[in-house]
């Protein structure tokens, strides 16, 4: 029978044999053709379960595969050979499934038994087999499955297999980090060993964990003792022929060693004091004739400047880039380029130092390295050099790749709002832009640049003129013709104004402005934006220029029957203006308004907000719940926001008025009043001051002792009460220094009338010591309806009675009022 | 960790692919086709590296034949460029001053060699002899399964 089927089934093609076939077929059809009919034939053959030929017709397939046409059906073979118990079944059988599976495709689980029996087989080269599969696959169930298999295998004695098993457990823990904990005690051991491709694996293992989770990055911290004397050994060994790169010991395992130095010393002392030597060792011994002595310093640098390194390391580091930067190499330059660009925050005036090699880097032919250069080209703009740099920007804008440029232009604005020396510079460099880039500038830097003009009144004569120009230049660029139309419509009638900067002024009639607005009208490949800008700009035109209202007219009419809804919109609208409400027209078309939404503005006041946010944390800190309330009350919410942002943020505004009425606030809040304990030992903090938020909020003074909550019923002074103008002290002795008082002022006014400019002093006897705070304002809202705070710290060394005198002043109705008072009523509590 | 490593021939025809990382067949091909594009159209005196999506794309010419490989953010690219050159001299000392038809002809020992030098996108292995030696167990436990005379017929052929 065997016989019989050998004579009907001839041995299939054999893989080289193929792939000459395949080679020698002239076009793309014939070589179609050739691999349609093997794969064809294969097919059979795996129908056929011919288990002889089956590794072979796998291979082809896999050669087949990497043609581009599709082997999916070669799948299930690769798991037939992988169970097969020959060793050349299972090595293609695994490099196939490889190459055919991954953990996209559900089948790929039908091999995890294979693995399992594989990772347990006896002859090393199979394990390594199914431990590289695994590593390749490595799907979250198969991981899970599998993880328990590869921690055994990591604690082998054998090397070979050991390595393997650090890999496979990486890339276990790359795909499912809840496996980590499993494994972090095999790896604690594994920097002791000699074998090279062990302490490789094993640093990146760590390395993966550390980065991974906190907590055990904190837990092998211990280990950098350990890696500077792997590290050490490594660079004094003598020469390993094995292991040996042009002269440097192993740069794969140092490369790696350096790295996880870098994430162990980051923010850590300590660990970076003890990988200082070494680092400065490796610094300065490896040979850099060769591209490998590169690879050793780049890595050497990110970690200097990555852990807490000393200062004259940094030096070193960043010399060291400067010298990469003068490299013949132009893989090493790029390589400058890039870390110069991680390190300039931690190290700026350092690489300024470079500016002018980094500027020449622009004019590389490279893309590579030109894309490196721009971007720390922009990061080095500051004031001092923004003239000469922007001046390098604007030649690179010119030449190059289309693909830089509306990046380019919008980095270039945006640093020259920044930076600009002064207005007529900023709105050159803007037009300069303009000009340059065309059509590539994003539609943000037309918004900019009209708004830049339209803010800068003194040079709007000067801007329109300019535009006007460039305009007539070239009107083919439609972010250009969108300014400049929009500026000459706004200021049209500034067109021959001579009152401007140094030059020449445009002598142009009111009809060759139309004239030129109107090319652009007309222009076929003026975008619809464009001319809708143009449209209005006539439009204003024809109040700003006196002579030309019926031309305008006829311009702005024709399009009445444009196929553009948008323009044709415009042009009806306008006519009708013209004719029906020309009365209106001036007024209409009045100038425009300081146009507000402008991006850098927007910009501000989101800094803004996350000032008074930071601000607004610092006092969370002392009072969780009164950001909780603060949104329910809009308006005390701005005034807490105000106090805020106008005092300083390590004194945290306590209003010293007292907790009044609070009570349903404070059932609301539960026991707040003796829940807060002082949380930096700040006695501003005391719980009194916590439930001194919510007065605010409440806007009322009822009586002082409604406090509820025993533990707050502080003796509260009246220290002040005429006019209508109540100045209440609540007292209390600081926690934590016995000499300390802290009075919380509140004044109050009962009066019809403002008070305003609210000033309170206060003097003590010599033997105290005062410390006034900033008050919360300098208004007091009539009736009650608010108040004015200050925080009054009092030292008292000698536990002396306090009194206190007072000097108060206002103006209420116009009429400054000026009082003084004294007081000696303070409970004696406070200093005994 | 290396995310993927591509063997192409100058004329664009893809010799060796190795994905450390899974994608769709469809956008290994993209990526293939668009790294081969740009490669080829640079000159021979740029530099070796290239920024493509999110990969940092570092290549090197030997021969008839581009080795290129993409990393992460993070990894440093001159040792890359090491750890090609160490590759093909894997390769060299394997084959003989390999040439690309030596890859074409024996793609899959091309892979086994890139399986013991490299596992999950990182070198496993530093030592030249140690990889050799593994390969060379290998391949005489497959030519022991191989019944004398029978070579042409079983093996791979």
């Amino acid at each position: 029978m065997n016989v019989l089927k050998a004579v009907s089934m001839p041995a299939p093609k054999r893989l080289r044999d193929l792939i000459r076939e395949i080679r020698s077929a002239r076009t793309a059809a014939d070589e179609r053709a050739v691999v349609n009919k093997e794969c064809a034939t294969i097919r059979d053959s795996f129908r056929d379960q011919d288990n002889t030929y089956r590794c072979r017709n796998v291979a082809k397939l896999l050669y087949i595969h990497m043609l581009g046409y599709p082997a999916h059906f070669g799948q299930l073979e690769c798991m037939k050979l992988i169970a097969s118990a020959r060793f050349t079944d299972k090595r293609i059988g695994y490099l196939g499934a490889m190459l055919l599976l991954d953990e996209r495709q559900d089948v790929h689980l039908l091999i995890t038994n294979s693995l399992k029996n594989d990772l347990s087989h006896q002859t090393q080269y199979i394990q390594s087999l199914a431990l590289c599969t695994l590593g390749a696959i490595c799907s979250v169930e198969m991981s899970r499955d599998l993880a328990g298999e590869v921690e055994k295998m990591i604690k082998s004695s054998n090397a070979y297999i050991k390595k393997k098993a650090i890999l496979c457990a990486f890339g276990i823990i790359r795909k499912v980090p809840d496996l980590m904990e499993m494994f972090i005690p095999a790896t604690r051991s594994l920097l002791n060993e000699k074998n090279h491709g062990v302490l490789l694996t094993a640093v990146c293992l760590i390395t993966e964990m550390s980065e991974k989770s906190p907590d055990t990055l904190h837990h092998f911290r211990k280990l950098v003792p350990q890696l500077v004397r792997v590290l050490k050994n490594l660079i004094m060994a003598g020469y390993s022929p094995e292991h040996d790169v042009s002269g440097v010991s192993d740069p794969f395992l140092q490369v790696k060693i350096l790295r996880l130095l870098r994430i162990l010393g980051h923010n850590d002392s300590e660990a970076s004091e003890t990988m200082n030597d070494i680092l400065a060792q490796v610094a300065t011994n490896t040979d850099t004739s060769k591209n490998v002595g590169h690879a050793i310093l780049y890595e050497i640098v990110l970690t200097i400047m990555g852990i807490q390194s000393e200062a004259g390391l940094r030096v070193l580091a960043v010399n060291i880039l400067g010298r990469f930067l003068l490299n013949n190499d132009k893989n090493i330059r790029y390589v400058a380029l890039n870390t110069l660009l991680r390190v300039v925050s931690a190290d700026y005036n350092a690489v300024q130092r470079h500016r002018t090699t980094i500027v020449d880097c622009l004019k590389d032919p490279d893309i590579s390295i030109r894309r490196r250069a721009i971007e720390l080209s922009f990061a080095l703009i500051n004031h001092n050099n923004v003239r000469g740099m922007m001046k390098e920007l604007l030649l690179f804008l010119e030449t190059c790749d289309p693909e830089f440029k509306s990046d380019c232009c919008s980095n270039i604005v945006m640093a020259a709002a920044k930076y600009s020396p002064n207005k007529r510079w900023h709105i050159d460099t803007v037009f300069k832009v303009l000009t340059t880039a065309g059509n590539y500038i994003k539609g943000d830097v037309v918004t900019i640049a009209i708004q830049l003009v339209s803010e800068t009144s003194s040079l709007h004569a000067y801007s329109v003129q300019q535009l006007f120009r460039f305009l007539r230049n070239d009107y083919t660029q439609q972010p250009l013709a969108q300014v400049a139309a929009w500026c000459i419509g706004e200021y049209g009638e500034l067109i021959n104004s001579v009152n401007i900067e140094e030059e020449e002024p445009l002598q142009v009639t009111e009809d060759e402005v139309i004239t030129l607005l109107e090319k652009v009208l007309a222009n076929n490949n003026s975008s619809v934006v464009t001319k809708e800008y143009v449209i209005t700009a006539l439009m204003k035109l024809s109040s700003r220029l006196s002579s030309c209202t019926s031309r305008l007219k006829k311009i702005i009419t024709t399009y009445g029957s444009s196929t553009n809804v948008e323009l044709q919109q415009r042009s009806v609208e306008y006519t009708n203006l013209f004719t029906r409400y020309d009365h209106l027209r001036p007024a209409v078309l009045e100038r425009m308004p300081l146009i507000q939404a402008h991006p850098h503005s927007l910009e501000d006041t989101f800094t803004d907000d996350n000032e008074v946010n930071l601000l607004a944390d610092s006092v969370s800190r002392t009072n969780v719940h009164n950001l909780a309330i603060s949104p329910t009350q809009p308006t005390e919410n701005g005034d807490i926001l105000d106090i805020m942002s106008n005092g300083t943020p390590a004194a945290p505004p306590i209003q010293s008025n007292r907790g009044g009425g609070a009570i349903d606030l404070l059932d609301l809040l539960g026991d707040l009043g003796s829940d807060v304990p002082p949380v930096n030992n700040n006695t501003v903090l005391s719980p009194v001051g916590g439930n001194n938020f919510l007065d605010g909020f409440i806007q009322t003074t009822a009586p002082p002792n409604n406090f509820v909550n025993g533990a707050s019923s502080l003796p509260v002074v009246t220290a002040f009460n005429k006019n209508g103008l109540i100045v209440e002290f609540i007292c209390q002795r600081a926690n934590n220094d016995a000499t300390k008082t802290v009075i919380n002022m509140k004044a109050a006014n009962s009066s019809p009338f403002p008070m305003l400019d609210f000033v309170f002093q206060a003097a003590v006897p010599k033997s105290f010591q005062l410390n006034l705070q900033s008050p919360s304002g300098s208004v007091i809202p009539p009736v009650n309806a608010g108040t004015v705070t200050q925080l009054i710290e009092l030292i008292n060394p000698q536990k002396q009675p306090i009194r206190m005198r007072l000097k108060i002043s206002y103006t209420q109705n116009g009429n400054t009022i000026s009082e003084m008072g004294e007081v000696n009523t303070f409970p004696p509590e406070l200093w005994q | 960790m290396m995310q993927f490593m591509l063997l192409f021939s100058r004329q664009g025809k893809l010799r060796l692919q190795k994905w450390f990382v899974a994608h769709q067949e469809k956008t290994k091909k993209k990526i293939t086709r668009d790294l081969i594009t740009l490669v080829l159209s640079r000159k021979p005196k740029m530099c070796s590296f290239l920024e493509y999506k999110d990969y940092k794309i570092v290549y090197k010419r030997y021969a008839s034949l581009y080795f290129c490989c993409a990393i992460e953010n993070d990894d440093n690219e001159l040792l890359t460029l090491e750890l090609i050159h160490r590759y093909v001299e894997l390769l060299d000392k394997y084959f003989g001053s390999v040439c690309e038809l030596d890859i074409i002809f024996n793609f899959e020992k091309a892979y086994f060699m890139l399986d013991e030098f490299l596992m999950v996108g990182e070198v496993q292995e530093t030592s030249k002899k140690n990889v050799l030696k593994a390969i060379a167990a290998q391949d005489l436990m497959q030519e022991e399964e191989t019944p004398q005379g029978f070579f042409e017929d079983h093996g791979l052929g």
